[in-house]
């Protein structure tokens, strides 16, 4: 009787919630929630190399003549494929739940994806190869992870919050994909968010391919 | 460090004829190394491990599967190469681990412990491939090992290093004729004469080239 009573009362309310805010809000949310998805699934990335580790195989390949450089190349981008795909999915639903946004901007959108996620999972990979037990890795990359999601304005615009919570959140450079994201979403592509958003994701991948390369170039296997 | 694997911290050294300092890719194309914790996916076939490693050796697709099947035939390793590699023995994922690193048919070869843990038999067929790659392939094998009666059967040359310092090298035989006063004394006590020690230590690695 309760589940029945429950499955009603919800039903209700989510059909309303559907044909009212659903588009409204998704407009502002599912930039943000792309760009989650690549934080968080990214982040992470480094707990199968900790595992290659333990096995030995991350050493083996160091002393073949391979590429230090791919090494990381190749796992990051097989990340980057991964969360590209479920990006497409995520905006599928969306569409399906109704989101309304133009095609460059959701291409846009998931080219942000594709460099977070080659970023953060260098970093990842570059944090797992220096800490290698996986009692250290998780914390660490909660803490960090926490922080730049809760400031970035993934979930709703920083501008709505207090003053200093908006100044602060500049010094996160995922703030400035978040804003960029959101531009791209509403179709205005020529703004000052989007050429921030485009020139530190740009910086940002290259400093975090830069150090994962060197991390797996000397780090003592 | 000689693997490349770590950055040198001082000095010169020269393997198979490449400067480790300003040619370690030369060094890596020459070198193979069999880690003690091998170095394969549990969940990934012997035959893909085997190719893949060809690949990272810059082999050809087809080449790179050639050489998978006749590093299998040479390490008895045929019947299993559809087998993941979890799925194998200990010996048998030991041979696998050699198999990988001779690939790309090194002038050298470094084991680290190769035969650590291994009962009797698996230990005597080792030192068997081990004798079979030098005398066969002429290839130099550089081995680590604990075992002293090891470093005495295997070794032509035998280093022994003590507390990160070299303190002795020679032919087995030259080192007990020295340290152990007479060709005939046992590794054993010419080892503790060398490092001057009664018990046996536990970071000593003679080494056998």
């Amino acid at each position: 009787m309760l589940l029945h009573d429950t499955a009603l009362i919800y039903g209700r309310y989510l059909r309303q919630s559907l044909r009212s805010r659903f588009a409204l809000l998704f407009g502002v949310l599912v930039p943000g929630l792309l760009l989650q998805l690549g934080l968080f699934g990214a982040s992470f990335a480094g707990f199968t190399i900790i595992i290659e580790q333990d096995q030995g195989v991350v050493e083996r390949m160091r002393v073949t003549p391979v590429s230090r450089l791919a090494l990381l190349l190749g796992r990051v981008l097989r990340d980057a494929t991964v969360f590209v795909f479920q990006a497409v999915l995520l905006v599928l639903a969306s569409l399906v739940m109704g989101l309304r946004a133009p095609v460059p901007g959701v291409l846009i959108g998931f080219a942000f994806v594709a460099l977070l996620t080659v970023s953060l999972a260098s970093l990842s990979y570059a944090l797992a190869m220096k800490v290698r037990t996986p009692q250290e890795f998780g914390p660490a990359i909660n803490a960090m992870t926490m922080p730049m999601m809760l400031l970035s304005g993934l979930m709703l615009p920083m501008t709505l919050g207090p003053r200093w919570l908006d100044v602060l959140s500049h010094f996160v450079p995922f703030r400035y994909l978040v804003d960029a994201v959101r531009d791209a979403y509403v179709g205005s592509y020529a703004t000052a968010h989007m050429l921030y958003g485009v020139l530190v994701v740009l910086a940002f991948t290259a400093l975090a391919v830069t150090v994962g390369t060197r991390v797996f170039r000397t780090a003592g296997a | 460090m000689l693997t490349t694997l770590l950055a040198p911290t001082g000095g010169a050294a020269t393997v198979a004829g490449c400067d480790l300092a300003t040619d370690p890719a030369g060094v890596r194309r020459a070198c193979g190394y069999v880690a003690q914790s091998g170095g394969v996916d549990p969940q990934i076939s012997v035959r893909e491990e085997l190719v893949t490693q060809g690949r990272l050796y810059r082999l050809a697709k087809t080449q790179a599967a050639r050489r998978a099947e006749e590093l299998a035939r040479d390490l008895g390793l045929t019947e299993l190469l559809d087998r993941k590699a979890g799925a194998l023995s200990g010996g048998q994922r030991r041979r696998l681990d050699i198999a990988m690193a001779l690939t790309h048919r090194p002038k050298v070869l470094f084991l680290d412990e190769p035969t650590t843990g291994l009962d009797p038999g698996s230990r005597a067929d080792r030192w068997d491939l081990i004798r079979r790659l030098r005398d066969e392939h002429r290839t130099t094998v550089f081995l680590t090992t604990h075992y002293l009666d090891e470093a005495d059967a295997l070794s032509d040359r035998l280093v022994v290093v003590d507390k990160g310092t070299v303190v002795a090298e020679g032919t087995p035989s030259a080192l007990k004729l020295r340290y152990g006063g007479s060709i005939d004394a046992s590794l054993q006590d010419t080892f503790l004469a060398i490092t001057g020690r009664s018990a046996k230590p536990a970071d000593a690695a003679p080494v056998a080239v």
